[in-house]
């Protein structure tokens, strides 16, 4: 990581800069900023609590019109017809409904057509466009930064807040240009480009700092790419993470449902176009990566930034010189059921899940896909799920034939949601069983108490479902792996 | 908001690094509809064996702990998802102060909220103050805001730094929502010239309760 706070300051401005101060509607020397937000995310599990503040201060949802609503964390991915077992679930959706509708309020409710997850819907539907501000009641909101904008996670406090006065108080974040440079190997991921950089800087390496991502690498990824390692970038601790917007952001948006057309799209890209960081513009820490020097990643403990290479071996807690990352060391291999010295490749795994905002878009599931045709589950896997982040993306796959690909290798094709990532719904990881999951957080209990969870990318999550425990996928025919 | 002015309270010292959201307040309680009552599910899978029988291995549990109102404890506290369950849960067990090296962004400013103080100091003096706790039973820290000191009876002091407009919020207990709202003719004027619109172009399949929006 390189300091650069002494480097000789100039006009030239970065994309974050840029984006905030197009948002400032007041400005004190001294004082926090009031920026004003574009587009406000939410959803049942963060929102109850905000609008019945609202409610008892007798205030009312400013710009309903710029407020989008959602049911995903809690929904079942089987059978949406059936009654909700679940009580307090089933009272967060009617909640959510009856604020949405006294409020004026657009709802994607569990039925809707194109219900999906927060973070999947909102570009999918291109209710994300580059330029904007967007805050939604969940951290993972920086995943909208690979357009462009200015994304990210907020409290409950401040979900009632935007939706009194559609503004947010706010200091200005530190920045972070983060420059992965080269051409991404084959079976090589956007999955295993963020896991190897929060590896690199730490769980807590991008605290109060704003990342920029940069290089060849991120601008080959696709979208779908991009997002994946925007997503993630709250796991190193950052405020959010972006990318400048280009042609491939542009051929993403055009056509989609909220983004203008013709004449209006043209004058839109025009002024996207004005976004990327100013040639000079200064970034107060610079932090580089080799494309060619990322293998795929698998994660050995629990948080995101215990991660090794695939060739690599669970760690000995007394590799680590600091006192405290050895005891926490010590206490993930023990929660984990890991001995150190053990080969990553050598772990077996019970149950896998592809999805979550992190991944389970259609590029992520082609590729599973890809990589399982003609394969088999290994009979040692318990479960192996597929829960695509949006019925959108649904469709699509099932246009595609993805899920006959899926249910004949013998996985189980699900309904959109934030599903075994959080297991608020009934896809729990029970005590002692151990994933591979294409998800965002390895902590403790996230994916059911006493539970294991293995961080990894689609490919790799799909190659552990078939082998029975994780396998580098290079090690596969190059026609297997994208 | 209740202010927060000084505060002296028994120390609990929890000797993680990177203590995340997730542990303070699992998946399974996020489905309230209120802010209340969190405060006995507070680091649940820790505290609590299957079954809800306290954990004696977790230092919650310890009697000589009961009643503490300051939480010591490593870097990085807070980090993951940006539930306020975890603040809300941490303020209705009874602690007013954190102090840690470090704190996540979201949970950081969520404490604000709630009038909770998350004190920073550096490395050196939290595993003065480990030490300390371990040392003296009962250990007692007291936290001053408005000299910004931390300091317990054994003569030992450290200052603290806090931005001057977080020290306000909590110094005054404000209500945020009722501070923005006073700059209410500068939010009209900015949306006179932002228009910030989200025009439907095509047709999804969305309950439009809208109808009524400007």
């Amino acid at each position: 990581m390189t300091n650069n706070a002494n480097a000789p300051s100039t006009n030239a401005k970065t994309l974050y800069q840029k984006i905030w101060d197009a948002h400032v509607v007041r400005e004190e020397a001294g004082q926090p900023s009031i920026i004003y937000i574009d587009r406000h995310l939410v959803h049942e599990g963060t929102s109850p609590q905000a609008f019945a503040g609202l409610r008892a201060e007798g205030r009312k949802v400013r710009r309903p019109d710029l407020t989008f609503a959602v049911m995903d964390h809690s929904v079942s991915t089987t059978d949406r017809t059936l009654p909700i077992l679940d009580q307090d679930a089933k009272l967060q959706f009617e909640a959510l409904d009856k604020n949405c509708r006294e409020s004026g309020v657009r709802l994607f409710d569990m039925n809707s057509k194109n219900q999906g997850i927060v973070h999947i819907i909102g570009p999918e539907l291109g209710i994300t466009q580059p330029g904007q501000t967007i805050v939604c009641g969940d951290s993972h909101t920086s995943t909208h930064g690979a357009f462009g904008t200015l994304a990210f996670g907020i409290g409950t406090s401040e979900v009632e807040h935007v939706l009194a006065t559609q503004c947010l108080v706010q200091s200005k974040s530190k920045t972070m240009h983060i420059v992965v440079s080269g051409k991404r190997p084959k079976g090589v991921t956007a999955k295993d480009i963020i896991l190897a950089i929060i590896g690199k800087i730490g769980i807590g390496g991008g605290t109060s700092h704003v990342v920029e991502y940069a290089g060849q690498a991120i601008r080959e990824l696709s979208m779908e790419g991009r997002m994946t390692v925007c997503n993630m970038t709250v796991e190193a601790g950052a405020r959010a993470g972006m990318v400048a917007p280009d042609e491939t952001t542009f051929a993403y948006l055009e056509g989609r449902a909220f983004v203008p057309r013709g004449k209006e799209f043209q004058d839109a890209v025009a002024r996207w176009k004005q976004l990327p960081s100013d040639d000079g513009a200064k970034f107060d820490v610079t932090v580089e990566l080799q494309a060619e020097q990322i293998a795929p990643q698998v994660t050995w403990g629990t948080n995101p930034g215990m991660v090794s290479g695939v060739t690599a071996r669970v760690p000995d807690p007394h590799d680590f010189k600091d006192l405290n990352d050895q005891k926490a060391t010590e206490r993930a291999l023990h929660y984990m059921g890991l001995k150190a010295g053990t080969p990553i490749v050598d772990i077996p795994v019970d149950r896998v899940f592809i999805g979550s905002c992190t991944n389970s878009r259609i590029d992520d599931l082609r590729a599973a896909a890809h990589f399982v045709e003609g394969k088999h589950v290994n009979k040692s896997i318990k479960q192996a799920l597929i829960v695509p982040g949006s019925r959108g993306i649904k469709a699509q796959a099932e246009k595609e034939g993805l899920d006959k690909i899926f249910t004949d290798a013998g996985f189980e094709w699900r309904d959109a949601g934030c599903s075994m990532c959080i297991g608020m719904n009934a896809d729990v990881l029970p005590p002692n069983e151990r994933s591979a999951s294409t998800s965002n957080r390895n902590f403790e209990g996230r994916q059911g108490r006493d539970s294991r969870t293995h961080l990894v990318s689609p490919v790799m999550a799909a190659a552990a479902a078939i082998a029975g425990h994780f396998v580098d996928v290079r090690d596969f025919a190059l026609e297997s792996v994208e | 908001m209740k202010p927060f002015i000084t505060h002296t309270g028994l120390v609990l010292p929890l000797d993680r690094v990177n203590v995340d959201t997730d542990q303070m307040v699992p998946k399974q309680f996020l489905k309230a509809l209120t802010r209340e009552g969190f405060g006995r599910i507070l680091f649940y899978d820790w505290r609590y064996l299957p079954g809800e029988k306290p954990n004696p291995e977790f230092i919650m549990n310890f009697p000589q702990y009961k009643g503490a109102s300051v939480l010591l404890t490593r870097a990085n506290f807070g980090c993951g998802s940006s539930r306020e369950h975890a603040p809300w849960a941490i303020g209705d067990y009874g602690f007013r102060v954190i102090l840690a090296p470090s704190y996540a962004d979201i949970f950081y400013n969520n404490c604000f909220k709630n009038g909770i103080l998350p004190a920073e100091l550096s490395e050196t003096q939290i595993e003065e103050l480990f030490q300390r706790a371990e040392k003296y039973p009962g250990y007692q820290l007291r936290i001053d805001l408005p000299n910004q000191t931390v300091s317990d009876n054994e003569g030992l002091t450290y200052k603290f730094e806090i931005a001057p407009s977080r020290k306000e919020v909590l110094l005054e207990g404000l209500d945020d929502i009722a501070t923005t709202l006073k700059h209410e003719p500068e939010i009209t004027s900015y949306e006179k010239t932002h228009a910030a619109t989200a025009t439907m172009f095509d047709q999804v399949d969305v309950k439009n309760y809208s109808a009524g929006a400007p």
